[in-house]
């Protein structure tokens, strides 16, 4: 059973320095706030995985929490660069990321065979590109039936995933709707799970399209209304496009962004 | 803004020409894999104009999105409330683009080559020390893979037109003629490569990108010096049709909401 946290508490116990960490959402509810703490907290060394790395991604390389970034597609969406990230893998600012890079179809199955138990997930994918040439974990395997040859990619198992889902209930069984993109999957691929809630109800009613957690697969909730902000939470709030276009001049400079991690979230950049 | 009837002049910014032009290469089209920016520019206007029944799929997992209006991203939550399904990422990956029930992969480039190869990775020809770090391939190398055909929408430039892309994100025609065979890509292409000058096509032959169509006030040596190889010119080549009032009007409204009302 899920225990119910506060989210300063939640990252205290669930993410540790070195870990895979996992924080999902495709331009929909991302785990913003979580990874704010996570920067509050100092935590360093990190594998960062993800899809879609954006703007928190954006802040968490820039912070100096990450070594490793994971992803398939990292930008400010429907804005631009994240040029911390480019600050980060061009002049090692403020200190070198080592990424690995996939495409959302090799990342998708990537967390699928996470979830599944299984040590490789099969696809028709990447073929003739160059992702092939850089990335080790893109291999090929032989169809035992037809003898077609196709990719093969290991499972992505963080030691924690975190995600942000509209409502939980007391006992931290959580529902999610709208664009849920590969959040299920994350937190069954997990060895643990955070995820942030805009509330938690007595009651869940069901809604349509909406994907369910069972308690006993998530490892902690936390009531953090706002959590997924700038992006949004559909039926809580929009996104705040401003604060996204807003991020480009911030990420943009060292200075202006050292500014902002000391007047936004009171850390110093990484010493 | 008046409504200008046809008769008089109509003007437009090459732009516009680029986004009619692309909206209108959707036609017959039963569903489209939409990319954010320019693609979903076209596809939402071709989809306000001739084609409304056209399904619109977005990789964040929405299947017939009708958004009202453009969306900020590819995850925007219109595209979610408006959409006939809503599925998870992997399953929009899996179920629905791998096995190539879509027809039309609609994509736009960071650099694309003389045979229709895709950069959206690096800038620069060493990986490990880019120039540029862009933001990498996300859905491109499978819809570029698996789509029934892709139409690339992208505006010209010699830093973004060059020989060979310095990373092949996605495949076009690899080094030509019978490369896609050769690797086993499912999709026949890139069908159209459409600019802010005009319209490319792969040769037939060598699949080599060739200008088939100028778009109206263009010139041949303009379309020519934005392209960094030596861009062939078909014998048959054309001038793109004008956008009409319908469409310049429509695509205002999509881009320019507070300014044309």
């Amino acid at each position: 059973m899920a225990s119910i946290v506060s989210l300063h508490d939640g990252v205290r116990d669930l993410v540790r320095d070195g870990d895979v960490v996992a924080m999902e959402g495709f331009t929909h509810l991302i785990p913003f706030a979580a990874g704010h703490e996570i920067i509050r907290q100092g935590r360093r060394d990190l594998t960062l995985v993800r899809m879609t790395p954006d703007v928190i991604y954006d802040q968490l390389i820039g912070a100096g929490c990450a070594r490793k970034l994971v992803f398939s597609w990292g930008g400010n969406p429907g804005v631009g660069s994240l040029h911390r990230f480019r600050d980060a893998v061009q002049n090692d600012w403020p200190v070198p990321l080592e990424i690995e890079e996939h495409s959302h179809a090799g990342m998708a199955n990537r967390y699928v065979a996470g979830a599944s138990g299984l040590p490789f997930a099969v696809l028709r994918g990447y073929t003739g590109t160059d992702l092939v040439r850089h990335t080790e974990n893109i291999k090929t395997v032989t169809c035992p039936f037809t003898g077609e040859v196709l990719t093969a990619v290991p499972p992505v198992n963080p030691d924690v995933a975190i995600i942000h889902a509209q409502r939980a209930d007391r006992s931290g069984t959580v529902q999610m709707w709208g664009i849920t993109g590969v959040q299920k999957e994350a937190v069954l691929a997990a060895k643990r799970s955070l995820v942030t809630v805009e509330e938690i109800v007595d009651e869940l009613t069901p809604v349509p399209g909406g994907v369910v957690l069972p308690s006993w697969v998530v490892t902690a909730v936390a009531e953090v209304p706002g959590g997924a902000a700038p992006s949004y939470a559909q039926g809580y709030y929009e996104r705040d496009n401003d604060a996204y276009k807003a991020w480009d001049a911030v990420g943009r400079d060292r200075d202006t962004f050292t500014t902002w991690l000391s007047d936004t979230l009171g850390v110093g950049a990484r010493a | 803004m008046t409504t200008a009837p046809e008769t008089t002049e109509v003007t437009w910014t090459s732009d516009e020409m680029m986004s009619v032009a692309a909206s209108r290469a959707l036609g017959g089209v039963t569903a489209c894999f939409v990319g954010i920016g320019l693609p979903s520019t076209a596809a939402n206007l071709a989809r306000r104009t001739h084609a409304p029944d056209l399904v619109l799929v977005y990789e964040s997992g929405t299947l017939g999105s009708k958004p009202d209006g453009l969306p900020l991203s590819i995850g925007d939550g219109a595209l979610a409330q408006t959409a006939d399904a809503v599925v998870s990422v992997p399953e929009i990956f899996n179920y629905w683009l791998q096995p190539g029930r879509i027809d039309v992969g609609f994509l736009g480039a960071a650099q694309i080559d003389r045979y229709a190869n895709i950069n959206t990775t690096v800038i620069g020809t060493d990986y490990a020390d880019p120039k540029v770090r862009l933001p990498g391939a996300g859905g491109a190398p499978e819809i570029a893979a698996s789509c029934g055909e892709v139409i690339v929408v992208v505006r010209q430039s010699a830093r973004s037109f060059v020989d060979r892309v310095d990373f092949v994100t996605s495949v076009g025609y690899g080094r030509g003629k019978g490369d896609r065979e050769r690797l086993g890509l499912c999709g026949r292409g890139p069908s159209r490569v459409i600019t802010d000058k005009g319209i490319l096509e792969p040769d037939p032959d060598t699949c080599e990108l060739t200008l088939t169509s100028l778009h109206p006030g263009v010139t041949v040596r303009e379309a020519r010096e934005s392209i960094g190889w030596d861009l062939r010119v078909s014998r048959d080549l054309v001038t793109t049709p004008p956008p009409t009032g319908e469409e310049l009007t429509v695509l205002r409204g999509l881009t320019d909401p507070k300014g044309s009302k």
